[in-house]
């Protein structure tokens, strides 16, 4: 038990990145990584709602929506994606609130992507996933934290090295955006090879 | 619904100059993906395969059109302090829709888009829609509507375009059916899924090359 946690927590960090595997929560990633400063801000943000409501969906699903959970005979699947967006939705406007108190400033640094964190995919993503996969709660947890990890890590990642290519001469058509992507397309093939270079896994 | 329909009659008909500017620009002057860089998480993770990209991008085309348009209707009763509950509960409604639909009408689609259809959800082309054009009090419902299909199909194109480039050179196939010459020999990178983002920074380059008046400012 204790050994699968900790397998899935490093395979959600490293192998199965959010980001570079599954490329969810890519519009923060993309728009908060122009400073190593922010980007780290944001990626502990995503660490901490990750790790919260991913043990609170999954005792959402496992007690109120699986078959014969409540009545004998129904079941509240159908309710799945509509109270999993609200827990995620109260859970960040609580980061939210304590982000302001703690760092005023990092509050200011992140804007309107603080209140993003709700659309960004990889919460969202993170809990479907759990679902789709049947893991146990210890499980869910560690999958929760190691994939909030792994967003962490790509995002600080990519910011430290937008930060140095803010010298390098890039074509006119391909600077911001363009590059961005090529970058993370890189970094993807680069976190690929920790777990060996299979193209048939990802058909 | 009267009212959606007689509005923009005084504008020069239902598809006035400015209903037709809805549809076209999201298709390339400010596209979603390539200009806005909104919805790229799912749009990534489906272009692996033609047939995937299309469901994807048809659902989107629905949920984005009806989300304005239910929206639209109901904005001037919408609280402040809660419409991002208000519009994603009614985002959330209809995607658990398509859900049903392609669960029971397309199952092989339905088991591999697996997440990525509930995903729809959290695409922020239709939040961003819905924030920055269908609250708007200019805009009539029929409006929100193009706009929601406009965006949509900016999406879609984008979506389809790289799953096309990918199917062909990572499996040598199109929808499923045999294209390349048979002594071609299948590039594995198309098929891993960092290629997407190699592919999409391309567009982005060809499309701002070809258009200097979007390049990067800063």
């Amino acid at each position: 038990m204790g050994g699968d946690s900790l397998n899935i927590f490093i395979k959600a960090a490293f192998i199965d990145n959010m980001i570079l595997a599954y490329f969810l929560g890519m519009c923060s990633y993309l728009a908060v990584s122009k400073t190593v400063k922010t980007a780290v801000g944001l990626g502990l943000a995503v660490i901490f709602v990750l790790g919260i409501t991913m043990p609170i969906n999954w005792a959402i699903n496992t007690y109120l929506l699986a078959d014969n959970a409540i009545v004998n005979g129904v079941s509240l699947t159908f309710l799945r994606l509509i109270l999993f967006i609200a827990v995620i939705a109260s859970m960040v406007q609580l980061v939210e609130m304590v982000i302001e108190k703690v760092s005023p400033a990092l509050y200011n640094a992140l804007g309107i992507f603080l209140p993003l964190i709700t659309v960004n995919c990889a919460i969202l993503g993170g809990s479907l996933f759990m679902v789709s996969r049947e893991y146990a709660f210890g499980e869910s947890v560690a999958f929760g934290l190691g994939s909030g990890l792994g967003w962490f890590l790509a995002i600080v990642a990519i910011a430290s090295i937008r930060e140095k290519l803010r010298t390098a001469d890039v074509p006119p058509a391909l600077r911001g955006l363009g590059i961005a992507f090529i970058l993370t397309g890189l970094m993807g093939i680069a976190f690929m090879s920790l777990a060996g270079l299979n193209p048939g896994d990802y058909n | 619904m009267a009212d959606t329909i007689v509005e923009p009659a005084k504008k020069g008909g239902l598809f006035g100059k400015e209903e037709k500017r809805l549809i076209l620009d999201p298709l390339h002057s400010d596209n979603p993906i390539t200009i806005q860089v909104l919805g790229i998480c799912s749009a990534l993770a489906v272009t692996s395969q033609v047939y995937k990209s299309l469901v994807m991008a048809i659902a989107l085309i629905f949920v984005c059109a009806f989300s304005s348009l239910i929206i639209s209707l109901l904005r001037k009763s919408i609280p402040g302090s809660i419409r991002m509950i208000v519009q994603l509960l009614v985002i959330a409604g209809l995607v658990q829709i398509v859900e049903i639909v392609l669960g029971a009408f397309a199952y092989s689609a339905y088991e591999q888009l697996s997440v990525f259809i509930g995903l729809i959800i959290t695409n922020c082309i239709v939040m961003g829609r819905l924030e920055a054009f269908a609250m708007g009090d200019k805009h009539t419902p029929w409006q929100a509507f193009l706009d929601g299909i406009g965006n949509g199909l900016g999406y879609g194109w984008v979506l389809v375009g790289m799953a096309v480039v990918r199917e062909i050179f990572g499996k040598g196939t199109l929808l499923g059916f045999s294209v390349m010459p048979e002594s071609y020999v299948l590039n594995n990178l198309m098929v891993l899924p960092a290629s997407s983002l190699f592919v999409i920074g391309v567009f982005i380059w060809i499309q701002r090359a070809l258009d200097p008046t979007l390049v990067d400012k800063s």
